[in-house]
């Protein structure tokens, strides 16, 4: 009877009420402008609603009114801390489009600027994840060595955020001369530097405290919520698309997929930071096996693909990043659609949250690993 | 009356006597009046310096610490920091948002600093005439009015009206009282061998006893410290204003002053902590080898004057030290959750302040003169107080403390928490996996998919 009554909500000594709370869309730790409605009994979370749209400008309208060539700079824009890995999706894309063979030594850097930007991505994640938990020194930490890196990519491309790095067909310039021992100092500190993060966290009680057991999502949850990248890999699938459907020189590399096993906040921490190694890896053959020879293939000025229709993706530091695009045999792309996916990847939030606390779900925005750019395109 | 302020108050050196000897009664102006008001004015002033130079320190302990130079503008080295930091404080827009409850509102940060800075007046800052009141409860009282802060938490949570606030407050109101059990628990130990509440009188019984109570009491320590970090809301315990999740907690709504009102009474509360663990566990202003009247054996310290200055600097330098951990542990150490901090107070620090006192009371009556029905008889009276013996009877302490209650205490603890959600993480992990999986197959069954708990 007593337990009936307990379970309708009734008979508790006080009013108990479910508190509506509103974190963001300005809130420390969403991330960006992301609007995350919460219902709270007590500090537990009883219902989830992510409200996004804040960023939102339309790239993919814009797409329909630009040349092919004019797009590019948009992408850089989406998930603005991995400029250049959107780059390489939407200019594979589009040479997909064109069957444009690139040049071998144009793919190698490609595949060495791509790895460099998923580190870069990585670190910035690893630091506001910590920071999210309470250990805001290896945000710091992070951030010296992702300097390091954007100073590679400013010399090289211009740019330090948005980087602008690939053209349709190749790349504008070839590397400076500098940049293949700037490359090669970076991968000499990384491995130590990792290993600091690795010593402030993977051993540290509270750290295993806050994150294992944490929004387990078991594999066929994961695939169901068609999660990619790092999420996913979490779980235990080993999906990833520079194994699974080859682009650009990966099919030239070794390199491992490493998986979680169970799917909670701690594994995708422990598959990020393998992955981070083995992008150290894959850049040391890359860097390796450099060929000689030009850096772009011949590419018409005005570029008016056949018509015609492409889908190509590739595996962006958060995920499966796709473009899908139909030509019709005009200058402009008639349709152009992006996966992006810090937006699927989001979806998962809501069922990952319930049932745990205020500060899992902090925590949990920080394990999808999203930017809202990209999440409101 | 005077005999009252006499046990109350040190006397004032002589040339505070000189210099009121116009008055009449010499005495009581210069010792109930004129000489206490000096102090207080001395200690609030180096207190509320030292805490503003202690945001200096902090920031630039964390900014070596995280690879960055940290203020560097103002002055040399970013010196006068704080200076622009008050003034800025001072000079900003005084704002009360519109739904606030007025009066409590203004009122909160105000219980807040008056009940961190009242404690100053009984901490033995020096020997002799550098504590302000030598009450004889003086730990009790440190103990009950640092609890009154509490109070100005959980009015600026409600005050404030905002959703951020009220959860920052609720947070350090269960926490603070929490953690306060398990702090007044550890102490006791200590207490036991001191056999008083006098904060000198602790320090000079760790003097005839002849050992610090660190060395005595370590577990009482490491659950002081624990409950100390807790209890001044520091990090990893600093939840009440956990950024990345509630803004800024109890706080959210304060600016300008208001808000430095409450910066200040955690950075002093951190003080206060600090000096009673000093106190109580380190030994006071003593330094191994330095007396009142010698100084490593070198020779005699003949001006009582050099003596007290000499014991304030001790005494500011262990603080000191204390703080640079909190400092430390702040800047490399996650958050703890919400619930991960109950249980620590509740499941850890409480136990193990209460099975410390049991123990340590079984190790003290073993070790009772056999005519007052100890065993051992490794203690002897001294100036009518029970001290060890001249080492038997400080190893059997220290032993005790060290070899045996650690070990049973952590038999103890683990029994407590095996079960316990955050104690086998493994074993929970998979639990909560299995979980998930049957969770997702009655989902899968049912049909339709229940809707699940939409907000809007």
């Amino acid at each position: 009877m007593q337990d009936q009554q307990l379970a309708k909500g009734q008979e508790t000594l006080f009013d108990a009420e479910e508190m509506v709370l509103n974190m963001g869309p300005q809130h420390p730790s969403t991330h960006g402008v992301l609007r995350v409605i919460l219902k709270l009994d007590g500090e537990t979370v009883v219902g989830l609603d992510c409200d996004i749209g804040f960023l939102h400008r339309g790239v993919e309208k814009i797409g329909e009114a630009d040349t092919y060539a004019m797009i590019t700079p948009y992408w850089d824009r989406l998930d603005y801390v991995a400029a250049v890995s959107n780059d390489l999706c939407y200019v594979e894309g589009v040479e997909k489009m064109l069957q444009v063979e690139v040049p071998k030594r144009a793919e190698y850097v490609r595949v060495i600027l791509t790895e460099l930007q998923r580190i870069a991505s990585h670190l910035l994640w690893l630091g506001t994840h910590a920071m999210d938990i309470g250990a805001v020194t290896v945000l710091l930490y992070c951030f010296r060595e992702r300097e390091e890196i954007l100073k590679i990519f400013e010399d090289f491309i211009g740019a330090r955020l948005t980087a602008h790095a690939f053209r349709i067909g190749g790349l504008w310039w070839d590397t400076y001369p500098e940049f293949e021992p700037r490359v090669r100092d970076f991968l000499k500190i990384l491995p130590g530097r990792i290993d600091e993060y690795e010593t402030l966290l993977n051993a540290n009680r509270i750290w295993l405290q806050r994150t294992v057991g944490i929004g387990i999502l078991p594999a066929e949850e994961a695939i169901n919520l068609s999660l990619t990248g790092p999420a996913l890999r979490g779980s235990g699938v080993k999906y990833d698309v520079r194994k699974a459907q080859p682009y650009s020189a990966y099919a030239d590399f070794n390199f491992e997929i490493p998986v979680g096993e169970n799917g909670d906040t701690y594994d995708r921490y422990l598959v990020r930071m393998e992955e981070m190694k083995q992008s150290a890896i894959i850049i040391e053959q890359a860097l390796d096996g450099l060929p000689e020879g030009p850096v772009m293939a011949k590419v018409p000025k005005i570029i008016k693909p056949p018509v015609g229709e492409v889908y190509h993706s590739i595996e962006g530091p958060k995920g499966e990043l796709g473009v899908y695009m139909v030509s019709d045999g005009t200058g402009k792309p008639y349709r152009m659609r992006i996966r992006p996916p810090s937006y699927i990847n989001l979806q998962s939030l809501k069922r990952m949250s319930i049932g745990h606390l205020v500060a899992d779900v902090v925590a949990l925005i920080g394990t999808l690993d999203i930017v809202l750019g990209e999440v409101d395109r | 009356m005077q005999a009252i302020l006499t046990t109350l108050l040190f006397v004032a050196p002589d040339w505070v006597v000189s210099l009121t000897r116009e008055r009449r009664p010499n005495a009581f102006w210069a010792e109930y009046v004129v000489w206490p008001l000096i102090q207080i004015v001395v200690v609030l002033f180096i207190v509320l310096t030292l805490v503003a130079y202690l945001v200096y320190l902090e920031r630039k302990v964390s900014a070596f610490m995280q690879a960055r130079l940290g203020p560097m503008r103002v002055g040399p080295w970013g010196l006068l920091q704080p200076l622009a930091d008050g003034i800025k404080l001072l000079i900003k827009e005084d704002i009360i948002p519109i739904k606030a409850d007025r009066a409590v509102f203004i009122v909160a940060p105000i219980i807040s600093v008056v009940a961190a800075l009242v404690v100053l007046a009984v901490i033995p800052w020096g020997a002799t005439w550098a504590t302000i009141a030598n009450v004889n409860i003086g730990l009790l009282f440190i103990l009950a009015v640092s609890s009154v802060g509490v109070l100005g938490l959980v009015l600026a949570g409600w005050g404030s009206n905002s959703k951020y606030s009220l959860l920052g407050a609720l947070r350090s109101s269960a926490q603070m009282v929490s953690y306060e059990i398990g702090m007044g628990l550890s102490i006791i130990g200590a207490l036991m061998f001191a056999r008083t509440l006098s904060m000198s009188g602790i320090i000079d019984a760790q003097r005839l006893d002849g050992m610090w109570y660190l060395m005595f009491q370590p577990l009482g320590f490491l659950v002081y410290a624990i409950s100390a970090l807790g209890e001044t809301n520091r990090a990893p315990f600093d939840l009440p204003e956990a950024e990345s999740e509630l803004v800024a907690g109890y706080h959210t709504e304060y600016s300008g002053f208001r808000w430095a009102l409450f910066f200040m009474a955690e950075y002093s509360a951190m003080i206060v902590t600090s000096a009673v663990a000093v106190t109580v566990f380190l030994g006071g202003w003593m330094l191994p080898g330095v007396t009142g009247t010698s100084l490593f054996g070198l020779g005699p310290i003949s001006n009582p004057t050099l003596h007290t200055f000499a014991s304030i600097i001790v005494f500011a330098g262990k603080i000191m030290l204390l703080i640079y951990a909190y400092m430390w542990f702040r800047w490399t150490w996650p958050r703890y959750r919400y619930d991960q901090l109950m249980e620590l107070g509740w499941k850890w620090m409480i136990p193990a302040g209460l099975a410390n006192i049991v123990l340590t009371g079984i190790w003290y009556v073993l070790a009772l003169p056999k005519s007052q029905g100890g065993v051992f008889g490794l203690m002897q009276e001294e100036r009518g107080r029970l001290i060890p013996n001249r080492w038997a009877g400080i190893v059997y302490f220290i032993v005790t403390a060290f070899v045996v209650t650690i070990p049973i205490v952590w038999g103890l603890l683990v029994t407590i928490n095996r079960r316990s959600r955050d104690f086998n993480l493994h074993d929970q992990r998979q639990l909560q996996m299995q979980l998930r999986r049957e969770r997702l197959e009655k989902m899968l069954q049912e049909q339709p998919r229940p809707a699940e708990t939409g907000v809007q």
